[in-house]
């Protein structure tokens, strides 16, 4: 078990989760983040896997639709030779009136090593944690946390920074975030993306710009490490990255905007602006995008945006997360 | 001559009119003697009162016992118990039943139900039909059963032009309404304060506004209309200044505060425990400051329980899908004196306490423990219209509802060994100091040794 991943405070038993990336520290998010790089050299293997995790179990319960996050994750359970059972709320007896808490010890009694928990309200997979012996991953809860693509957001940028980009050297520090300058862009308070990423962004020493409408931020930003703008063409040539979030329909419908052309005017990557960026800036998506509201088409598709390369590192820092809490050997 | 059944021996009697050591004799359902050496005739039961405070029965002006309709979470009897547990001897119950209390039928069945019951369980009628904010209740078909609140707890009356019509009605009747004052398009979908908690922890949040709006908007009605208004469970900051200036300018309306938002903040939340729950949500810092300065300066004018009792499981659900609700009754003298008169704050398992920063021993300026009684006997007493039988002196003739307060008892709070059907403390775990040793009601001792006679 690592160090940096800490158990949950009240727990019995000492066993390790990943609900916080607060939780990870600077420390922990780096040891992440360097299991990842051996990781990922597995996935280039002509056979991608290893033993790691032979004879462990990894559940997904995955009580909100997700394409992405879930496939990720079990890409990364296969790869690390564990078996994996998935539990998706359609399917379940959720429907049947079973509660929350009976659905977690149903799968707890079935003998679990791991529960990855994506959930639509914010906080269940801290209540999962008390109700379970396994380790907890969440893969997403409600509007609050996303800690995995926190973490592979931070090894994309790594990355980035160690191929080398223009005008990054020499300012970017030894974390590959360190000094870097990130604006977050969009619907932040709906988004777990932007809490985690915060988190992660600054922990690692990143300067964060937080760029949307008033409507669109949280209503308290007290105890963010971040700056706030409600003007992207001002931002935007100040920035080593610009970060999108997917912006929802409904958020004109509960009035929080007067139109998608208004948001795409304001604030959506255009081609224009992406043409104002400075040289070396990265563009970034956590998916699933919206071409045409936050982000044009042809956008997406520049060298600059690694929006893919955030998919294909998913894999392998999911793959390091389920080593630390359930490999070396226990 | 009425005969002593009863006497309470050796404690202080604190009343409205002060303190002073003495004995209480009690016969037929009423207080015989109040003297400093009564003795204690043969067959007569003797409540050991030592190093306690006797005092009239505590008046809990909030509580949900959920009969009809939800008696899973809580029953007529195990909330009149609880009370009777916690010092109260009289209670009002909420009309959000199933069906609600919005007729006379219904407030008859629970009447009848309270028959028996551990404590005086007193009815408050629904302002409109079903609570459904549309269609007045039968306000004096009620109000001919003696019921003297209304309110559509559990929601706002929304439309103004309907509440103030049952403004003017009710003020022919001499009733009070009662409003939960939370306006529902500024609350719709929040699940706890908006501010820095909700925000760092992506919940929707209910706003202060939310609850100031309408209470804003039935100040202006209460002084066009004249009608008597209560304010139920006030949470915000902007609303205690709203509540001191409409009595400064001599409106006669009154509030009420929870011992949890006496106590604890939206920082709870942060353990996603959904026990912390509640509606009003749980707010900040400042917010609970301004609370317990509105209490110590008079503005508010009664702590009352919000018992609002709900079984495990509804409990179990996500945070965003609990119900909001907390049981109160069993502690909230204890909760009271540890916070308010003793200046400590409480350790919440697995939470966060209030502990303003900058603020030496906590508690700020102790509230006097006669005021307290005050805030949790005579002032609800008053408002609830029961003067004549709870809360008064302790002096002869005066009706024997009393309780007997250790404020030196010190128990941990066990959800449990609770006598609610529910176990939805917030307190579970904490230390409090101060309990209620003995309960009478009518001239019967209900609680003795904490423990329930009926």
């Amino acid at each position: 078990m690592s160090a940096a991943l800490a158990p949950a405070p009240g727990h019995d038993g000492g066993r390790a989760h990943l609900l916080s990336v607060a939780d990870l520290g600077r420390e922990g998010i780096e040891e992440v983040l360097q299991l990842t790089d051996s990781f990922s050299e597995v996935s280039d293997r002509a056979i991608p896997k290893v033993p790691a995790l032979r004879g462990k179990t990894v559940a997904s319960l995955f009580f909100e639709d997700s394409t992405r996050t879930r496939l990720s994750f079990e890409a990364a359970a296969k790869r690390l030779s564990a078996d994996t059972m998935t539990f998706a709320a359609s399917s379940s007896s959720l429907n049947k009136g079973e509660s929350l808490r009976d659905t977690v010890q149903t799968i707890d009694a079935m003998g679990v090593d791991a529960m990855v928990v994506r959930h639509r309200s914010s906080g269940v997979p801290w209540q999962v944690a008390r109700w379970t012996r396994a380790s907890v991953i969440n893969a997403g809860d409600g509007w609050h946390e996303h800690p995995t693509q926190a973490l592979l957001d931070c090894y994309t940028l790594r990355q980035a920074a160690r191929d080398g980009r223009p005008g990054w050297a020499g300012r970017v520090g030894e974390t590959g975030l360190e000094g870097l300058r990130i604006a977050i862009v969009g619907d932040i308070e709906h988004s777990r993306v932007a809490r985690s990423d915060v988190a992660a962004f600054s922990m690692l020493g990143a300067e964060v710009t937080l760029v949307g409408p008033p409507t669109l931020l949280p209503s308290s930003l007290s105890g963010w490490p971040v700056s706030v703008s409600h003007d992207l063409d001002d931002v935007l040539p100040k920035v080593d990255v610009v970060y999108l979030l997917r912006l929802q329909a409904e958020r004109i419908h509960e009035s929080l905007l007067p139109s998608l052309r208004e948001y795409t005017a304001r604030y959506g990557l255009t081609r224009s602006r992406a043409a104002r960026l400075s040289e070396g800036s990265l563009v970034m998506h956590p998916g699933p995008m919206n071409r045409g509201v936050e982000i044009a088409a042809e956008v997406a598709d520049l060298p600059c945006s690694v929006v893919t390369r955030q998919v294909r590192n998913g894999v392998a820092v999911r793959m390091a997360v389920l080593f630390l809490l359930l490999g070396s050997g226990q | 001559m009425t005969r002593v059944q009863l006497v309470v021996r050796g404690g202080t009697v604190v009343d409205a009119t002060g303190t002073r050591r003495a004995d209480v004799a009690v016969g037929e359902g009423v207080v015989l003697g109040v003297d400093p050496g009564i003795d204690v005739p043969r067959g007569a039961t003797v409540l050991d009162a030592g190093g306690c405070f006797v005092a009239p029965g505590l008046v809990d002006l909030h509580a949900h016992l959920r009969e009809p309709g939800a008696e899973e979470a809580e029953r007529v009897e195990t909330g009149a118990r609880a009370a009777a547990l916690g010092g109260y001897t009289a209670l009002v119950a909420m009309p959000n039943t199933d069906p609600p209390m919005d007729c006379a039928a219904v407030v008859r069945q629970v009447r009848e139900l309270a028959v028996g019951a551990a404590a005086e369980v007193l009815v408050a009628g629904a302002i409109t039909v079903g609570r459904r904010g549309e269609q007045l209740a039968p306000l004096a078909e009620m109000a001919e059963l003696g019921v003297r609140l209304f309110t559509d707890d559990g929601a706002g009356v929304q439309d103004a032009r309907l509440m103030r019509r049952a403004l003017e009605y009710a003020s022919a009747l001499g009733v009070t309404l009662a409003q939960h004052c939370e306006d529902a398009c500024l609350s719709a979908d929040g699940h706890m304060h908006e501010g820095e908690w909700s925000s760092r922890l992506g919940v929707p949040g209910v706003p202060a506004a939310a609850e100031e709006v309408m209470l804003a908007r039935d100040l202006g009605l209460a002084r066009q209309t004249g009608g008597r208004l209560h304010f139920l469970h006030l949470s915000t900051a902007g609303s205690v200044d709203l509540v001191r200036s409409a009595k400064a300018h001599g409106l006669p309306v009154t509030a009420e505060v929870t011992p949890h938002h006496l106590t604890l903040t939206d920082a709870a939340v942060g353990t996603w425990d959904p026990v912390f729950k509640v509606n009003p949500p749980l707010r900040s810092d400042e917010d609970l400051e301004a609370v317990r300065a509105g209490l110590a300066d008079g503005t508010i004018d009664a702590i009352a329980t919000d018992h609002a009792p709900h079984p495990q499981e509804a409990k179990e659900a996500p945070f965003d899908q609990a119900p909001p609700g907390m049981v109160g009754l069993e502690t909230a003298l204890a909760v009271a004196l540890t916070c308010l008169t003793e200046g400590e704050e409480l350790e919440v398992a697995g939470g966060r306490p209030h502990r303003p920063e900058g603020r030496q021993g906590g508690g700020g300026a102790a509230l006097p423990f006669e005021r307290l009684l005050g805030l949790l006997s005579w002032k609800p007493a008053a408002i609830a219209g029961v003067s004549n039988r709870h809360g008064g002196p302790v002096a002869p003739g005066a009706k024997a509802n009393l309780c007997v307060i250790d404020p030196t008892a010190e128990w941990v709070v066990d959800p449990a060994r609770l006598a609610s059907r529910s176990a939805n403390t917030p307190f579970a775990g904490c230390r409090l100091k101060g309990r209620v040793r003995h309960t009478v009601l009518g001239g019967e001792a209900v609680v003795v040794d904490a423990e329930a006679q009926r």
